[in-house]
């Protein structure tokens, strides 16, 4: 007998929760299929040593939108909430950003930082309106996309004439230029650049890396948190509230093939031939291996394939995991410096050159690391007295020329143990355990298709309505019964759960359409 | 740095040597590269070979690509807009293929060579689409238009030409059908097919072989009539036929800039190629919602008075009393057998049902001075030039 359903997802990942809770909310009967033993995606906690966890993908909250928690009626609990970024020196003269104020630097650039904030606070608050909405399809005159588009078009105009001037030569542009134009102190460049490449395959003088900047700033204005128990705990919270909504989730259930029959979606079937049927199918998976794989390319047309096909969606960021016996000594650092977030990036200079291998496909040989003692301030994480260390590391990329075997591996760690030691010289000695994730772990482990945290480049070619690609942004792809809600739909990656919460509207909307 | 010369010359056909012989007027045109005659000798006298005996046209710069492998029924489903499964093996089907707005690529013909085998011939180059159409899918594809020479012969007296060929079993062959013969050790294939709307075949073979076929087919001919035409003649009947030509009676989607100048199968009249009842196809969901909607262009097959052709002209049509703006004429030529002024043209919906009376405002010049007349077309909605002979099986033995 084929179980069926209203609904099923694809990929149990945080987007897949939020939209599977809202679409239970609304009635339907929904079954979540997830590959691994426990729901989450990529944002999960997992053990990597005797004692030790890390959140093994993204660390960090930048992004999760107050209208999913509200909606849901959940609240995240956060271990650390307003974190301030560390840009790390060599010689102990670090500097420490907040928001738009910054330490450690000249009277000049922190009144350049207040101005260059503000700036790109209002200009991301222009796109804040579109993360929880579905994008306008172009072309099609519906009342609605045209009020969405006016709406851009009149808040643009309405910046005023300077204002606007700036806006439109910014957004297109590469925040090397910017940062170079504006600041004097490397540091404050660095971590600058940083955050507009952070999880991409671009440099800062990459065109679109100030786009990137501010849609990392629009989610939440930059405020970073570090949720408590690790980011596993945030999807766990999402799972046990969709679970109470009368979600079916069951793990260790990959499916193989999203069923077509007739021209429209009609279920799936999983690695162990188990059949489910429904007439809407939803993938948390990403637009290429939902299209190309799960689908298959003979039930949509030719130009949408090829459209898919050509996504760009390599990865180049890895993650370290360190087990510590205790807190290295990073010199000007006091040890509750250490829970907040740290980066090395000591000028623009230095992250284009960590990127240059990667456009060879080759990993840096001085990488620029993002990191996060989150032990410090949730010891749950580490046995009591020890530490994890997480950082995410840039550029390793997805192809790697020489391939990504052990060798290959290990010179990369080395790399960033060089990296790391020449600030924290006693690290080394202080590693208990340690694991490398790099682009294809990733694939390997979430299924994220070229190991790329937000299921494909966030540039102006895969933004907005044309995310993933054009004619399928607006979450219902053009294959009847079948939508896409993770990462690689509007508004893109980071755990936000915006994609989830507008796939679950549009198809609400379009069932009481029909 | 050593430099490398690219060949930037006109391509040959594998008949190029024969066509310079009989060749008298030096009239060459660039037909997708290759040196293609405008005409050998008479333009109008090639015409009625056509029509009055046997023709022959080199056809080898068509695109030709050979499809094949364990998918190639599934691929070519998907690609076109007609039922393929219908086609078996031994049959030519034309179709038409569109990308995902439904507007059409090209028109063209799919020979079913042998199972799961098949050649899609086509007026335009298509090697980037068929590529992109085949990702995800068991299929080869592989460009042979420059490897296999082909050959149009058409004209009342065709059949009697290959048969005296020793194309054994040609009596069998219907409209449509093709079959493999033996030609000198070498497998030469013939399709009952043609672009001019008469008795008439195709013939396909390596081009190593193209020489010889030609020597003798024309031996062959001798008796009948046979004659090489060049693409004016080819234009009139195939005019007369009402067959469309890529790149004048419609563009190929995928070149138009503009929005609005490419057209979907219901607008070029060729609305009983699709077949909803398949689950997909390129085009289907466009084409779906077209047909909800309603189109917007039509085309039209235009019998209009007096004996100028119609070229580049303006179609009108009247509203009100008064004559509006409705269309434009893609092709036009006086068809010497219909004795009728053709011409093919697309008008705006409404305008253009089938019987119902356009103006056409045709410019000509005379000694210099140009003039001009507003002539009244109607409607026609069948082929302008049908013989029976076109369908006879086995066909008349002239």
């Amino acid at each position: 007998m084929t179980e069926q359903f209203d609904v099923i997802m694809v990929g149990g990942g945080h987007n897949g929760l939020v939209c599977a809770n809202l679409l239970a909310k609304a009635g339907k009967s929904v079954l979540v299929l997830e590959a691994n033993e426990q729901a989450g995606g990529a944002a999960v906690t997992q053990s990597f040593a005797d004692g030790y966890s890390v959140s093994s993908g993204a660390h960090l909250l930048y992004g999760l939108q107050p209208q999913v928690e509200r909606d849901l009626g959940l609240k995240v609990r956060l271990a650390a909430d307003n974190m301030s970024t560390i840009a790390l020196s060599d010689d102990g003269k670090h500097i420490r950003i907040k928001g738009s104020s910054v330490q450690g630097v000249g009277d000049n650039d922190q009144a350049e930082m207040r101005d260059f904030h503000k700036q790109m606070l209002k200009f991301s608050s222009l796109l804040r309106p579109f993360l929880n909405k579905t994008p306008p399809r172009l072309g099609a005159g519906g009342r609605e996309d045209l009020a969405t588009l006016a709406q851009l078009g009149l808040k643009v105009r309405l910046l005023g004439k300077t204002d606007m001037r700036d806006f439109l030569r910014l957004i297109g542009m590469n925040i090397y230029d910017e940062v170079e134009e504006r600041f004097s102190n490397p540091l404050l460049k660095g971590a600058i650049s940083l955050d507009a490449v952070l999880g991409t395959h671009l440099g800062p003088r990459s065109p679109n890396t100030i786009l990137t900047l501010l849609y990392r700033l629009a989610a939440t204005g930059g405020r970073i948190a570090s949720p408590a128990g690790g980011m596993g705990a945030v999807t766990k919270t999402l799972a046990d509230s969709a679970q109470k909504q009368g979600v079916d989730i069951r793990t260790s259930k990959r499916v193989k093939q999203i069923i077509v029959d007739n021209g429209r979606a009609t279920g799936v079937r999983t690695e162990d031939d188990d059949v489910f049927m429904s007439m809407t199918v939803v993938s948390n998976a990403d637009p290429k291996r939902t299209i190309m794989d799960l689908v298959g390319t003979r039930h949509v047309e030719t130009g949408f394939a090829r459209r898919i096909h050509h996504l760009r969606m390599r990865g180049n960021a890895a993650k370290l995991h360190l087990a510590l016996d205790g807190l290295p000594a990073i010199k000007g650092l006091d040890k509750k410096d250490f829970a907040e977030r740290l980066v090395i990036a000591p000028d623009a200079d230095y992250v284009e050159r960590a990127f240059n291998p990667a456009k060879y496909g080759e990993t840096s040989p001085n990488p620029v690391v993002e990191m996060t003692f989150p032990s410090l301030r949730d010891t749950s994480l580490a046995p009591a007295g020890k530490h994890v260390m997480s950082a995410v590391v840039q550029y390793a990329p997805y192809e790697l020329k020489a391939g990504w075997d052990d060798a290959a591996r290990a010179r990369f760690e080395d790399a960033i143990m060089d990296t790391l030691a020449r600030y924290a010289p006693d690290l080394k000695g202080r590693v208990v355990a340690s694991e490398l994730l790099t682009p294809p772990d990733f694939e390997q482990r979430f299924g994220m298709g070229g190991g790329h945290w937000h299921h494909g480049e966030l540039t102006f070619d895969q933004f907005l309505f044309v995310r993933p690609v054009a004619g399928a942004a607006q979450y219902a792809m053009p294959l009847d019964g079948l939508y896409l809600c993770g990462a690689g739909a509007h508004p893109g990656g980071n755990v936000s759960g915006a994609a989830g919460r507008n796939a679950a509207r549009a198809i609400l909307a379009t069932e009481k359409g029909s | 740095m050593t430099i490398q010369e690219v060949n930037q010359r006109r391509l040959q056909s594998p008949f190029y040597s024969r066509l310079a012989e009989v060749d008298r007027l030096n009239e060459w045109h660039s037909w997708k590269g290759y040196t293609s005659a405008d005409a050998f000798y008479d333009h109008e006298l090639e015409y009625f070979a056509i029509r009055n005996s046997t023709a022959v046209f080199d056809l080898t710069p068509m695109s030709k690509y050979r499809i094949s492998g364990p998918e190639a029924l599934a691929y070519i489903d998907r690609l076109v807009t007609r039922d393929m499964h219908k086609i078996r093996v031994g049959r030519v089907a034309y179709a038409v293929w569109c990308n995902d707005q439904g507007q059409v690529i090209d028109d063209g013909t799919l020979f079913h060579l042998r199972d799961g085998e098949y050649r899609l011939c086509s007026q335009e180059r298509h090697l980037a689409w068929l590529q992109a159409a085949a990702l995800g899918m068991d299929v080869t594809i592989i460009e042979e238009t420059a490897d296999i020479a082909a050959l149009a012969v058409q004209g009342p007296t065709s059949f009697s030409v290959l048969k005296k060929l020793g194309l054994d079993g040609i009596e069998d062959l219907k409209p449509f059908g093709l079959a493999h013969f033996d030609f000198e050790g070498t497998e030469l294939m013939v399709s009952r097919t043609g672009f001019t709307g008469d008795l008439g075949y195709e013939l396909w073979i390596e081009a190593a072989q193209a020489e010889a076929l030609w020597d003798a087919l024309f031996e062959a001919g001798k008796l009948h009539g046979i004659t090489p035409i060049g693409t004016h003649a080819l234009e009139m009947s195939r005019i007369e036929a009402g067959f469309l030509a890529a790149g004048v009676d419609f563009l190929p989607a995928e070149e138009t800039v503009r929005p609005g100048r490419s057209r979907s199968p219901f607008e070029l009249g060729l609305g009983w190629l699709v077949d909803f009842k398949k689950p997909n196809f390129n085009g289907r969901r466009a084409l779906a919602e077209e047909q909800r909607r309603g189109s917007e262009w039509r085309l039209v097959k235009l019998d209009i008075e007096g004996n100028k052709p119609a070229h580049h002209s303006y179609i009108y049509a009247k509203k009100r009393g008064r004559l509006k703006q409705a269309g434009f004429i893609t092709s036009a030529t006086w068809s010497p057998v219909c004795k009728q002024n053709i011409a093919i043209g697309t008008v705006r919906v409404p305008h253009g049902e089938a019987g119902s009376s356009l103006w056409v405002e045709i410019y000509y010049q005379r000694e210099m001075h140009w003039s001009r007349v507003m002539a009244k077309a109607t409607v026609v909605d069948k082929p302008f030039w049908d013989p029976p002979r076109r369908r006879a099986t086995p066909p008349g033995d002239f």
